[in-house]
């Protein structure tokens, strides 16, 4: 692979880069779906990825990160989530055409079309259960799960690193305090997602495919599971090194990487840097700033949001509905949200209130 | 005929070998359940016993760090680390006993002696050599641990004695040896 693809590929590991990367793609190609889910265009992006993954694997350090056997299972998460993604956008374009032109969409012209639940999905069902436990035994044997050093209180291996689908979680725990990204906000994922069919009662979109219909709903869940979960993912495996500091995929994970990242917390910016004053003693006038920060965006920001953008969602779901939904709303956008200042201004808490532990 | 009767009596008992009365059945009930709570309660106990085992095979909590000329200053010293989780830094005025457990979620981090900073692998807080937090998500600087000279000039690191700096503990007695040489 030529070394000016690999320093552009490394240039955008930068984090800043590389997270409004993800989130442009993700909306651009919900907006220029209409060209971008052609079969044909489809096929050269995923052929252009699997390329450059192969081509990729040609550098030592790319290699030693994307062939160790724990993250192998990341490449064929990768191809099916793009599959499966742009299946449904695909579906979902062809049946808006469908139905402004008041015919019966894709899944209703095969909802007449009936089989027998023996023996033909049966049989699909064994012919798969066979196909992936053939995968899983083949895999199994011929990728050895690493065995590592015994455990040892005072070593931690550098990196440390979570199984890979935890990445999302433990990057969480980078920009938030232990309390809040590994108890409250997994629990609000958990509890938030069980909460969507009593937020979210609009019939449309069910048994069928469709985005005109339900653009809110649909980029909300994939700027969460896309962007929040898979991208977190990859930027956990391919971009964190030792030291959990930031590495481009290409680039030599060298132990002795200088970052100086002195965190700044707002009180600080505020009175310190704002102000020129030093930070008051007493922690409630102290953390003010953080504090009337915090309450307008949990408190006025909805009520904003309600008078303008999701004026009509406020009409039809009504207070309580609302409330809920804006609340769960507001909790998914801080995350985004904090490690964009964190790597920005090198922002550490919005609270900063040491004397109880409420750190946020 | 009645010796019959009788026989035929005795023949039909198996078949309803326990008739209690509804007194009867819930005392055997009652039995029961005192019996099954008398074993889980046991197992309970077993279990608990369990956490406090006869003989603890973890390092003293108080122990001698050698002579203060044995160090050089302004250098962490990692000797005790992987025994006793200590680290003991040098500094002009005197010695001071460093905790190696991360106050974010409890990894150990590393001592980069060109950065001069500890820097830990799981989620990249980062601390000065006073062991206060200056970068990553650690909410607070790491602890100190009880530091004295001992009656034989031995430096004694006590980790029951705990110091923490956002409790403004640094400043107590027993937190810093004082030692100019």
């Amino acid at each position: 692979m030529p070394e000016s693809i690999k320093s552009i590929a490394n240039a955008l590991g930068d984090p800043r880069l590389y997270f409004l990367l993800t989130v442009g793609l993700l909306f651009s190609y919900y907006g220029f779906r209409k060209t971008l889910t052609k079969p044909a265009v489809f096929a050269g992006f995923m052929a252009g990825g699997v390329l450059f993954f192969f081509a990729g694997l040609s550098d030592h350090n790319f290699a030693l990160i994307a062939l160790k056997p724990d993250n192998v299972p990341i490449a064929f998460m990768l191809v099916l989530v793009a599959f499966f993604t742009w299946l449904s956008l695909r579906r979902a374009v062809i049946n808006d055409e469908l139905r402004k032109r008041g015919e019966p969409n894709l899944e209703e012209q095969v909802a007449r079309q009936k089989v027998f639940t023996w023996p033909d999905l049966v049989f699909s069902e064994l012919i798969c259960l066979l196909v992936v436990g053939v995968i899983l035994v083949v895999w199994s044997i011929y990728l050895k799960a690493p065995l590592e050093e015994p455990a040892a209180p005072a070593v931690s291996p550098n990196p440390a690193k979570a199984p890979w689908y935890f990445l999302g979680l433990q990057e969480m725990l980078v920009y938030f305090d232990p309390w809040l990204a590994g108890v409250v906000f997994p629990s609000l994922i958990i509890v938030g997602l069980q909460a969507i069919p009593y937020i979210d009662r609009n019939p449309k979109g069910n048994g069928y495919y469709t985005f005109e219909e339900r653009p809110f709903a649909i980029l909300t869940f994939q700027f969460g599971f896309i962007v929040l979960w898979v991208s977190l993912v990859i930027l956990g495996t391919f971009l964190r090194g030792p030291n959990w500091a930031f590495f481009g995929p290409f680039e030599y994970w060298n132990p002795g990487k200088l970052e100086p990242l002195i965190n700044v917390d707002l009180s600080e910016l505020f009175w310190v840097y704002g102000l020129r004053q030093p930070l008051p003693d007493f922690w409630l006038i102290r953390e003010l700033p953080g504090i009337l920060l915090l309450l307008a965006y949990f408190g006025i920001l909805p009520i904003v949001l309600a008078k303008t953008v999701f004026r009509r969602m406020y009409i039809e779901i009504g207070f309580a509905r609302y409330q809920v939904m804006s609340q769960l709303f507001l909790f998914m956008a801080l995350l985004p949200i904090k490690m964009l200042l964190r790597w920005a201004f090198n922002l550490k808490y919005l609270v900063h209130i040491n004397e109880f532990f409420l750190n946020i | 005929m009645a010796k019959a009767e009788e026989q035929a009596r005795e023949n039909e008992e198996p078949l309803h070998p326990y008739k209690p009365s509804r007194r009867g059945f819930f005392s055997v009930l009652g039995l029961g359940w005192v019996a099954f709570t008398g074993a889980s309660a046991g197992l309970l106990a077993g279990m608990v016993r369990f956490l406090f085992p006869n003989v603890l095979y973890e390092p003293v909590q108080t122990f001698r760090a050698g002579y203060p000329s044995e160090y050089a200053v302004d250098v962490v010293d990692e000797r005790f680390k992987a025994k006793y989780g200590v680290w003991i830094v040098r500094i002009k005025d005197g010695f001071y006993a460093l905790s190696t457990v991360c106050t974010h979620l409890g990894c150990t981090p590393n001592w980069l002696a060109a950065d001069r900073k500890f820097k830990c692998p799981c989620h990249g807080s980062g601390f000065v050599m006073s062991g206060v937090n200056v970068e990553g998500p650690a909410p607070r600087p790491l602890e100190r641990f009880g530091i004295e000279l001992g009656p034989d000039g031995q430096i004694v690191i006590d980790k029951t004695r705990v110091f923490r700096q956002e409790k403004g503990q640094w400043g107590l007695p027993g937190s810093f040896l004082e030692y100019t040489a």
